[in-house]
């Protein structure tokens, strides 16, 4: 390579690719067999390939049962039994949601998702979309609710399964990233008192797993509220969900924020600018964009959080599936059902965490 | 330049900055620093006055019914058993004990599970950089499947297929020493602490060794002469000094060797290889941030390619990789605390069931927060040694 480069170095016009560096035996060495090491590594991913592909296809497709709703014929199969799921699927779906009413559960999840696919457009950002956003939050909960319109009432402790899940994760985030924002800003604050609430709020949560957040909502919240007050599990699930997701988007955004120059903050000052408009109109939308692909891997992280209410006792997608698994004729497929649920996550979890490449992608050109 | 002494201008007499304006009840409402004093006062009595709230409900709510509160519950026995412990627990044993049982459960699988995790961070983080084009693609399905599941689910499915593996009867065995079934996975393991103990310390006096030689000797020698002496001592050891107990079926059951439980593996493979997947994206994420320069630089002075790894690109990518590692290590340890979903007796785990039969909710509560923040800090305090040991000095 290097010889060619000085053999070549006065000539100023683009040359084609030399001939020995083309074609697709050339190709097999550089990727494949390109030193005695590399080569170990192709051998050892082949072995490895070779061990489990054949296994898991034979399992997974070519003796499995693809549809039956008898559990013997799984039984008598060697594969996989896929037909858990189609068996199965309205519990995991819906999970404790009045039979007859899951239609409403489907059109929440289809607002949401709908809505959620809308706001990756970027041509579509402005308030129209907040309001947007605004309006499914109380068409959802009207949906869900019900109690009027002749629509049956179902009450929280009945929601579960996806809608459950997606409620959740919306609430979470569109509560949890003002909150954020609030928090992050009051720790920059330069108010002593309210800066020391801020942080301790932050590192508080922040130090704690989720898991006892949840707990410490749903088991210890109503020991502090006055006698004859009950806050619904739901909720109380919800405002630690909030909580825990507004402390991560804090120290997101505080980043941000501390990405914005001195210079900004001056030029705002010497415009006569007070603290609220130099805030909102220039440093938020600069410490916003860059804090945004950061965000969005703490919303995909919110998302998955989500699993956890399952723990204390609400029937979101994961405990909705191990409650469907309890039948004794099903329950040995469970690997199969946890295959689904998997499958679904990460289809979702997936396309989040592509769009927030993109958007990186995007908002990275043109600083410095 | 004229030698005679150049007369400066009269300059205005130097003004002092002007006072902040004394603060005033008149213009409270118009001065910044009186605007800020009125919105702390705001906030701080809001505070105050919520959290006096909520603490005098909690007075009579437990006043209601009938609960006392302190911690000399600790003392009591603790009524419950634990199934795998560290050091010898039974229901007589204190409440206290029961604590530091399962903080040593939670220090135990946290442990394991970072070093599981950095094992696989650093392995398929090096793979998604790696010329080989199988190895790459093998990577990047880890990384991203991994990455975008819930941590809980692969948790839960990890605790149900190894409870469908066979009975220890059919145990899966490897070489009639290590086996895997239902009960868990069960390996040889000195036989005594005295063992364990001989065996850390040929481990740590190779360490010394292979350090000396690496030190003094020079050349290509240097590396094999290194590893013989760190791997020569323990080897010897294990084969002469060590008794081992190995794992042998009777019954139903195996006895002797180190067993893992079901929840203790299932929580190990969920949380590192979970974690791992960050990990091997902050691997990545390192080493493409050492400059091509510098690669390019040290090989035009003639580095060899493991030189110029382990002296050019790994120091300049650790000082990267440090701080989001720390963050995923704690990450580690909180979520540790998933065991409560299979049933591994960590932290959360028994601090439940203390909470639910002491019927101390609250104090039980307290001690939990207490001790996560505590492991939290410790960590975020070494992490910044650390960070500061990496990082360049600058003069």
């Amino acid at each position: 390579m290097n010889k060619v480069l000085g053999a070549y170095s006065n000539e100023t016009t683009p040359r084609p690719a030399p001939v020995q560096n083309a074609g697709w035996k050339i190709w097999l060495r550089d990727n494949f067999f390109a030193g005695p090491f590399n080569t170990l590594m192709t051998l050892a991913s082949l072995w490895f390939l070779a061990v489990t592909l054949p296994t898991a296809l034979r399992w997974g497709l070519i003796d499995a049962v693809w549809y039956t709703t008898d559990p013997v014929v799984c039984r008598e199969a060697a594969g996989a039994c896929w037909a858990v799921v189609a068996e199965k699927y309205r519990v995991m779906l819906f999970g404790t949601f009045p039979y007859d009413e899951h239609w409403r559960g489907f059109l929440v999840v289809l607002i949401i998702t709908g809505l959620g696919v809308l706001s990756t457009l970027r041509r579509l950002w402005s308030w129209w979309l907040l309001l947007a956003w605004a309006l499914a939050v109380v068409v959802v909960f009207g949906l869900l609710l019900g109690g009027f319109f002749g629509l049956r009432r179902i009450g929280t402790h009945e929601w579960g399964g996806l809608p459950l899940t997606l409620v959740m994760f919306m609430i979470t985030v569109v509560t949890g990233i003002p909150g954020g924002i609030l928090l992050a800003l009051g720790r920059r604050s330069e108010m002593p008192v309210i800066r020391a609430l801020c942080v301790s709020v932050i590192e508080l949560v922040r130090g704690l797993p989720l898991v006892t957040v949840l707990f410490m909502a749903s088991l210890v919240l109503p020991l502090f509220m006055p006698g004859g007050v009950n806050i619904d599990k739901f909720i109380r699930a919800q405002i630690a969900m909030a909580l825990f997701f507004s402390t991560y988007a804090a120290e997101v955004v505080r980043g941000g924020l501390q990405a914005v120059p001195r210079g900004q903050y001056e030029a705002a000052a010497v415009v006569g600018l007070n603290w609220f408009q130099t805030t909102t109109r220039i440093v938020l939308p600069q410490a916003l964009r860059i804090a945004l692909p950061s965000l969005i891997n703490e919303i995909i992280r919110a998302f998955k959080n989500t699993t956890f209410i399952g723990i204390i006792g609400l029937f979101d997608v994961l405990r909705a599936t191990s409650a469907a698994l309890q039948d004794p004729n099903w329950v040995r497929y469970s690997i199969e059902a946890y295959l689904a649920i998997f499958l679904l996550y990460f289809v979702l979890c997936f396309a989040m965490s592509k769009y927030g490449e993109r958007i990186e992608r995007d908002t990275d050109t043109g600083r410095i | 330049m004229t030698a005679s002494p150049q007369v400066p201008p009269a300059l205005p007499p130097q003004r002092k900055p002007p006072k902040a304006p004394a603060l005033s009840l008149r213009g409270l409402r118009h001065n910044r620093r009186g605007q800020a004093l009125l919105w702390q006062i705001l906030v701080i009595g809001t505070v105050v006055a919520l959290g006096l709230w909520l603490f005098s409900n909690a007075q009579a709510a437990l006043a209601r019914q009938g609960m006392r509160t302190g911690y000399a519950f600790l003392g009591m026995p603790a009524g419950f058993d634990i199934g795998d412990t560290l050091i010898a627990f039974n229901s007589s044993d204190s409440f206290l004990r029961a604590y530091g049982v399962a903080l040593l459960n939670t220090m135990k699988i946290s442990i394991a599970a970072i070093l599981c995790a950095s094992l696989l961070g650093l392995f398929f983080g090096i793979g998604r950089l790696s010329r080989n084009l199988l190895f790459r693609k093998i990577s990047t399905v880890y990384v991203e499947f991994f990455r975008n599941t819930p941590q809980l689910v692969q948790l839960i499915f990890w605790y149900t297929i190894i409870t469908g593996l066979p009975r220890p009867r059919d145990a899966w065995s490897l070489g009639e020493l290590a086996f895997l079934s239902n009960r868990g996975l069960l390996l040889p393991w000195p036989a005594a602490m005295t063992d364990v103990l001989v065996l850390l310390m040929t481990l740590v006096l190779g360490g010394i060794a292979a350090a000396q030689i690496r030190r003094r000797v020079s050349g290509r020698l240097s590396g094999i002469l290194a590893t013989l002496a760190f791997v020569t001592p323990a080897a010897a050891a294990s084969v002469f000094g060590v008794h081992w107990s190995l794992p042998e079926l009777r019954g139903f059951n195996f006895v002797g060797g180190l067993a893992l439980t079901p929840e203790f593996l299932a929580l190990l493979l969920g949380l590192s290889l979970y974690i791992g997947a960050f990990l091997a994206e902050i691997v990545r994420a390192g080493v493409l941030s050492v400059g091509r320069g510098q690669v390019e630089a040290a090989r035009s002075v003639g580095l060899l390619p493991w030189q110029i790894s382990r002296r050019v690109v790994l120091p300049q990518a650790l000082r990267v990789m440090v701080p989001p590692a720390t963050t995923q290590y704690v990450s580690v340890i909180k979520n540790s605390s998933l065991g409560v979903a299979i049933g591994y007796p960590e932290l959360f785990n028994v601090n439940n069931t203390i909470a639910t039969l002491s019927g101390h909710a609250v104090e039980a509560m307290f001690i939990m927060m207490t001790i996560y923040l505590a492991i939290s800090g410790l960590i975020a305090l070494l992490m910044n040694l650390t960070n500061h040991h990496v990082q360049i000095r600058e003069r």
